[in-house]
């Protein structure tokens, strides 16, 4: 997942990064592909080139780094807002088919949830604003869902001419990086459509974990295996990351 | 202008029984040990302000501290969920939590708001979101009745027509930061990622700034915010006030705290023998704290000499122990 999420991104982007996967992500394309990717975290640290994984978006290797240390007010005012940042990446408790993204609650109602989860932090608004978006979840029955319990971040809302109509100036999301392969929006419909598959994954184990009726390509396409320069460079920074919480 | 003085008083007469306080620091310079000291001071009702409540609000919440939370983000960053206010939201363990949420966007514009004087901000933001109306799915039994939020707008902008979101200003009675420096005069200088903290504070009535040492002179630092003292009601010098977070200059963050704090925290027996510890005389407890007896053989300080903290709670299971906060729902 982490070095598909990675290849999606190109050389001089400029992408708004959370932690954890994302992060790893952003900074295995760094490592590889993408040397001059700008790496900006919703803490403020715009530029930030870390030698290793920082283990928050707090962490002061980010700010020593930074091209900017700009304050939060700021980051999503001044950088975010405007629609400056090419790529914002995402994930997800629960995703719906138009890409719509749960991370507040699930189950029962707002006042009495069954799961109360950590909630939008800075999603809406990379969901809206980013030029594009890329989402990256394990697929299961329990995230794929028909319809998400609440809109925390909006995809496509409930289909094509929502994100016009509600205002939102960035394109949403393009990709969904899961555990089994990659979903893309469908040009027409803007469901998300299994578009590629790693190797070893069947179409059917994709739709069987799927909570609604996954449509998939014709012909999709078999994701290349990790090449070994991927593979050092991110065990090269699992290693630091391993390292450094001793 | 701010008055110096211990971190005990400064607690003492900023932050009363039902404020409204602001304790900020995005995920560095977090005044955790202004937050310990609130839980022992045993203050309660309180609205707790924060847009990543983070372990310092979890171990308020669970200390039965809070009423409301107004906050944007609630996990342990890299680790996984605050489990008090998990339990506090899904089971009002050790009591009721009232929560408002916003995105971080929000919660930085209300700030930007408060700061300004201004009664709300204006942003492109929470358009198709539940955020506005916080309504959810009941599966199977189709929408829940829509709440609507009473701190999200929608507001027509007066030169193009187009709609925007209005969010209403927070104005804190305290705010609460931890900053690297301060000089004798109570000017305060903090650097690195400086978050929300200078909106906070200049969004409040009160204000307390824990910081790592007072300086004769506050030399210059690249990025530095400097917060003038007289905006400023009370430094106090808490050397270590933002572990386990870092204070860039004199302190990383302490991982393995964050770690532990998942297995504390998890289980409300845990939870009370880490908040025992709070209590206890030498007022430290915390994974990764000082041992009780330093290397040479001092002991770290217990209360300053004429105090004495509050009696140790009683170790408890499940039961909320009364004393904490004077009441068990």
């Amino acid at each position: 997942m982490t070095v598909s999420a990675a290849r999606a991104l190109r050389d001089g982007m400029t992408c708004f990064v959370g932690i954890g996967l994302p992060s790893s992500a952003a900074n295995l394309a760094r490592a590889t592909h993408a040397p001059s990717l700008v790496l900006i975290y919703e803490s403020g640290t715009i530029g930030a080139k870390p030698g290793q994984l920082p283990l928050s978006i707090g962490d002061g290797m980010l700010a020593e780094t930074a091209d900017a240390v700009v304050s939060v007010p700021e980051i999503f005012n001044y950088w975010l807002q405007p629609g400056r940042i090419d790529v914002g990446f995402l994930g997800a408790a629960q995703i719906d088919k138009f890409g719509n993204i749960n991370t507040t609650v699930i189950g029962g109602d707002y006042r009495s949830p069954k799961v109360r989860l950590p909630g939008a932090g800075g999603a809406p608004e990379i969901a809206a604003s980013c030029r594009e978006v890329i989402v990256v979840v394990r697929q299961s029955h329990r995230s794929f869902v028909e319809r998400v319990d609440f809109v925390t971040s909006v995809g496509y809302g409930s289909g094509p001419g929502d994100r016009e109509r509600l205002g939102l100036t960035g394109a949403g999301p393009k990709k969904i990086i899961t555990d089994l392969g990659v979903l893309e929006p469908d040009p027409e419909t803007l469901e998300f459509t299994m578009t590629g598959l790693y190797p070893g994954v069947s179409a059917s184990a994709a739709k069987e974990r799927t909570g609604w009726d996954l449509a998939i390509a014709p012909e999709p396409e078999i994701i290349a295996a990790p090449a070994p320069a991927e593979l050092d460079a991110l065990r090269r920074f699992q290693g630091t990351r391993a390292r450094s919480h001793q | 202008m701010a008055e110096i003085v211990s971190l005990a008083e400064a607690v003492e007469r900023a932050i009363h029984d039902g404020d409204a306080v602001a304790m900020e620091g995005f995920t560095h310079l977090i005044p955790f040990a202004a937050g310990h000291e609130v839980i022992r001071q045993r203050r309660r009702d309180l609205t707790l302000i924060r847009m990543t409540p983070d372990l310092i609000y979890d171990q308020l919440i669970g200390a039965g501290c809070a009423r409301k939370l107004i906050f944007s983000w609630g996990g342990n960053p890299g680790v996984g969920s605050l489990h008090r206010f998990r339990d506090a939201v899904e089971h009002s363990w050790p009591v009721p939590l009232e929560i408002e949420e916003h995105s971080h966007a929000g919660m930085a514009n209300r700030y930007v708001a408060g700061a300004a004087g201004l009664p709300f901000a204006v942003l492109r933001g929470y358009n198709g979101t539940d955020l506005f109306r916080l309504e959810t799915l009941d599966s199977g039994h189709g929408p829940a009745p829509a709440i609507e939020a009473p701190t999200i707008k929608p507001i027509t902008c007066p030169f193009t027509g187009e709609t925007l979101t209005a969010v209403s200003a927070i104005r804190p009675d305290v705010a609460v930061i931890h900053a690297q420096r301060a000089d004798r005069s109570g000017n305060v200088q903090l650097w690195g990622i400086t978050g929300v903290q200078k909106e906070a504070v200049l969004a409040s009535a009160r204000s307390v700034v824990t910081v790592e040492e007072i300086v004769d002179e506050l030399d210059p630092r690249p990025g530095a915010v400097v917060l003038p003292g007289w905006t400023v009601s009370f430094v106090a010098r808490t050397p270590g006030g933002a572990h386990p977070s870092y204070a860039l200059g004199y302190s990383a963050r302490d991982n393995d705290y964050y770690v532990a704090w998942d297995g504390i925290a998890r289980e409300r027996v845990t939870f009370i023998q880490w908040l025992d510890e709070l209590f206890s005389p030498r007022g430290d407890g915390p994974p990764g704290d000082p041992p009780a007896v330093l290397p040479g053989g001092t002991h770290p300080p217990g209360p300053p000499s004429g105090e004495t903290y509050p009696p140790r709670p009683p170790l408890g299971g499940d039961e909320p122990p009364e004393s904490w906060w004077g009441r068990v729902t």
